[in-house]
């Protein structure tokens, strides 16, 4: 193009442009705002909106299984054995819950809110809300433990599992040791007696 | 006597005047270079002399985290925080090489709402960089526009999976959640409400003289420069090289719809300009709204989770799968061992390869031209240095 | 108002200095309100609303401003050449306060009522570049010289489209005195410079559009006076943090926010003294008299202020040497070739 002639087009074409950019800006100004005043007014949020982890540990039969899936670790649960009299309930779902649970922790500051907690659970006790507002001044105060067993109760069933585990491994080692007597019985007894001949017929077990 | 003429300037003595080059840092905290990026300039007065980017200050050892998982669907939130702008994206990448490697085929219906998730994710990443580039060049009002609009789109996606920025939606095999009833209706009605504002925006930014006067004839990338530094996305669409993997390197059901490739023709500056770069991703919003209406009608019914594996156990391998993300060629490449652990898992990602042409673009502008030309490239940290 | 001070007070000095001080008292509170304009016409250009808390919607937040950049830590770096950097601000909010000296409010109070006002106006605001330079080198920090350098090289440029536009005024009106400019518009619309002030209708016609054209060039000229965008590349947020400013906090801050806001009221003012009538009613005779003349002045000097801010908030950045270019090779020539019209036409 003529330099000349691009000369005044340039002109007219920043005057053009910017008179078509005010025209937007002003035709803006006289529209509705999209801003809402939080927190006077707060949105409402979708049902399935993935925020704070919350557990209903009624129904958590303590199968670890939301441990393993999280991908940051920031679950930490324990488990301790139930006696056979011990009732501990069944879960909303149906299943007779087996385990107690002293332990756990939720680390909400690790969190990374992926959800991959809530799929594997089977009595689908762990949930995200819709919380969003839970900022702490202390990080310690974001750890939070669901577990509702007092102390008191963490050292009963601890005691009883202990008391459990060393009956079941007294039985053990006394059906071990009875199993050990009657093999060395039966041992004595074949060696006194003559070994049969192999005829062909195979001895029979005791 | 034989003279050494220079371009400096003489003084009365006759000596060239010493002119010093100051080494100048536009350091990761600033409020222009999208994130924590360090540049070391080398400027004679205005002019820059040499660019050297200097990254890693969002290092999160993503690639090392990944060979201890215990299994491969906790890598998706990793993946999805790697380019934090466009979630989807990075999952369908990371999805579509998972699934090569396992050799699972989804369901239609996967696949279409696949599409209609990173399509819409595309426009709401584009909005991010034009609306950061305004700011970038000195209009600060366009990118209030493209938030608002951008809105819209995190409202559909939390409607759907439950979170606004970082998804996890996208799972191997499937998706976390099938689509809400109203979600196709509302999806249709932002298509409609969309497509004025992005006329109104070029009125107000992309054709504004003072904005060509800005980009149209700085950061111009050759097409063979483009290519032989492997620039993907709008940076070598920008330059001319009609390249989209959508259509050339085809995944999912892009073959499905009607949909042109946006491609930078020079028309108001030399071609590869940062102008160009700017008008391929106006455009490619232009045609992202198109393929998401014509997936919009043809959605089928079906289960989104009848195809995810129980237990992922890969046979050893490996596969490199490549995508379109909003910012170029996303890839991955995954290494099995056969167990359920990755053994290792490479992210090819744009950014990172794109920002390396920096040296060559900005070399001979001035300081003021540096801003447009990082603004146009689009660079997220969060993938350049993963 | 000099006489009805002399015959309450008697001593001249103190007169004196109540006159110069009465400019600060409309200052403060005018910089209160167009911090609140800015913001609020902004935030509704942007789809938002701002400031909602402080007051009936935010109208107490200025003075939540002015009393935050108070109370805040008063640095100085500790390699920053000390003096000049204290200095800088005064000597800017000097240079753009003296100009408010020439500025007639009304025609009842002129700060001073010299008989080359615009002259002086023009120059003494140039002592701004000396401040701003002094800013930005005694901050050491490569990012405020750059401002600082771009600032001096771009006020320097555009002091001299403005002046040929003020020229081009002052050759139809036959004075440099402001309050003179103000009162040869008397007399309803059709006498304001924009409009060819008093001629005959024949040489109105050929005299208007040159005189828009010398607006146009004057208003472009005084946003790049003023670091205004499109012309704040002195000061561009998005490249140099904040320029020259980039090294101040506190009370200093405050003193460059208020030189910045008083300087864009004078140039405003200056517009409308010279193009739109100053004190001068829009009607022939209805709503003259000091208080309204005064009323008249401070409306459409807020009027261009919006203006300006319409402007900013649309309009991205010149780059550097576009806006030397749009300096030396358009507004120059487009005023120079209109004096040289303008001239003509009156001598004919």
């Amino acid at each position: 193009m003529n330099p000349v002639v691009e000369y005044f087009d340039d002109i007219y074409r920043g005057l053009k442009t910017a008179t078509v950019g005010m025209r937007i800006t002003f035709k803006h100004l006289f529209t509705k705002a999209v801003t809402i005043q939080y927190p006077t007014v707060k949105m409402k949020l979708p049902e399935r909106a993935r925020n704070r982890l919350y557990v209903n540990m009624d129904d958590c039969i303590g199968c670890d299984q939301c441990s393993m899936a999280c991908p940051v670790d920031c679950i930490s649960i324990e488990t301790i054995k139930s006696t056979p009299e011990d009732n501990l309930g069944t879960t909303s779902t149906g299943q007779k819950k087996r385990l107690h649970v002293p332990v756990f922790d939720i680390d909400i500051a690790k969190c990374c809110y992926c959800g991959l907690c809530v799929y594997p659970c089977p009595t689908e006790c762990i949930k995200m809300t819709d919380v969003y507002e839970f900022s702490e001044f202390d990080r310690h105060n974001l750890i939070y433990s669901f577990s509702t067993m007092t102390p008191a109760e963490v050292e009963t069933a601890r005691a009883k599992a202990k008391k459990m585990e060393e009956e079941a491994a007294a039985k053990k080692a006394a059906a071990a040791a009875a199993a050990k007597a009657a093999a060395d019985a039966k041992a004595a007894a074949q060696t006194s007696a003559p070994a049969p001949q192999p005829e062909g017929s195979q001895p029979k077990p005791e | 006597m034989a003279e050494i003429i220079t371009a400096s300037p003489r003084t009365s003595s006759g000596k060239p005047l010493r002119t010093e080059e100051m080494i100048i840092n536009m350091g990761p905290q600033h409020p222009s270079t999208h994130g924590v990026l360090r540049l070391e300039l080398v400027v004679d007065g205005e002019i820059v002399v040499d660019v050297i980017p200097h990254i890693g200050y969002l290092h999160r050892c993503f690639e090392k985290h990944c060979e201890h998982m215990t299994n491969y669907q906790q890598v998706i939130p990793y993946v999805d925080r790697m380019d934090y702008v466009c979630s989807m994206n990075n999952e369908f990448a990371f999805v579509v090489a998972a699934e090569r490697l396992l050799k699972i085929q989804v369901p239609e219906r996967v696949e279409y709402i696949r599409v209609i998730m990173a399509e819409l994710q595309r426009i709401a990443s584009h909005l991010i960089a034009v609306g950061t580039y305004g700011i970038d060049i000195g209009a600060f009002t366009p990118f209030l526009y493209c938030f608002r609009d951008r809105e819209k789109i995190l409202d559909l996606f939390e409607m759907t999976c439950g979170a606004r920025l970082l998804y996890n939606y996208m799972w191997i095999g499937g998706l976390s959640h099938d689509i809400p009833a109203d979600f196709v209706a509302k999806a249709k009605e932002f298509c409609e409400y969309f497509k004025p504002q992005i006329r109104d925006f070029n009125n107000l930014l992309t054709y504004n003289e003072i904005f060509v006067k800005r980009t149209a004839n700085t950061g111009v990338l050759p097409a063979d420069v483009a290519i032989n530094y492997a620039c993907s996305g709008p940076m070598l669409r920008g330059s001319g090289v009609e390249w989209d993997l959508r259509r050339d390197d085809p995944y999912s059901i892009y073959h499905k719809f009607e949909w042109d490739v946006a491609v930078g023709k020079g028309e108001m500056g030399p071609v590869g300009s940062c102008w160009d770069r700017h008008i391929v991703r106006m455009k490619e919003m232009e045609q992202s709204v198109r393929i998401i209406e014509q997936a919009l009608a043809q959605i089928p019914d079906g289960d989104v989770q009848s195809a995810i594996p129980k237990r992922i156990r890969p046979n050893p391998g490996e596969v490199y799968a490549r995508t379109e993300s909003p910012r170029g060629e996303l890839g991955f490449y995954i290494v099995s061992d056969g167990s359920g652990t990755p053994y290792r898992i490479k992210a090819r990602s744009p950014g990172f390869v794109n920002l390396s042409v920096i040296n060559e673009i900005a070399r001979g502008g001035m300081i003021a031209d540096l801003v447009a030309i990082i603004g146009s490239i689009d660079i997220v940290l969060g993938e350049v240095d993963r | 108002m000099e006489q009805f001070l002399t015959s309450l007070i008697g001593e001249p000095l103190l007169v004196h200095v109540i006159m110069a001080a009465i400019p600060l008292l409309f200052i403060l509170p005018y910089a209160l309100v167009v911090i609140y304009l800015e913001m609020k016409i902004a935030a509704h250009m942007q789809d938002r609303v701002a400031y909602m808390r402080t007051g009936w919607h935010g109208t107490l937040q200025p003075i939540a401003d002015m009393l935050k950049l108070l109370q805040k830590e008063d640095t100085v770096p500790a390699a920053a050449d000390k003096f000049l950097f204290i200095l800088a601000p005064y000597i800017v909010f000097i240079g753009t306060y003296a100009a408010f000296a020439a500025l007639p409010f009304s025609p009842a109070f002129i700060g001073s009522n010299i008989n080359i006002g615009i002259f002086y106006i023009v120059a003494i605001s140039s002592l701004v570049v000396v401040g701003l330079l002094m800013a930005g080198w005694a901050s050491n920090n490569k990012w405020s010289l750059f401002g600082a350098l771009r600032s001096a090289a771009q006020i320097v440029s555009y002091e001299i489209p403005s002046a040929f536009a003020i020229l081009g005024v002052v050759m139809l009106a036959g004075t440099m005195s402001l309050q003179e400019l103000s009162s040869l518009q008397t007399g309803g619309i059709t006498h304001w410079m924009i409009l060819g002030g008093t001629l005959p209708l024949m040489k109105k016609l050929i005299v208007v559009p040159l005189m828009l054209i010398l607006f146009l060039v004057y208003y472009i000229s005084s946003m790049a006076e003023v670091n205004r965008t499109p012309f704040d590349i002195p000061e561009a947020e998005s490249e140099l943090v904040q320029g020259y400013n980039t090294e101040y906090s506190g009370m200093k801050f405050a003193i460059f926010y208020l030189a910045e806001y008083a300087n864009l009221f004078a140039v405003s003012a200056v517009a409308t003294v010279l193009f739109f009538g100053g004190w001068a009613s829009p009607f022939a005779s209805v709503m003259t008299g000091p208080f309204w003349s005064a009323f008249w002045f401070i409306t459409k000097g807020m009027l261009f202020v919006c203006l300006n801010i319409w402007l900013r908030w649309t309009l991205p950045r010149l780059r550097v040497d576009q806006l030397m270019y749009m300096s030396w090779k358009v507004l120059t020539p487009f005023a120079f070739v209109c004096v040289l019209a303008l001239g003509l036409v009156l001598v004919w």
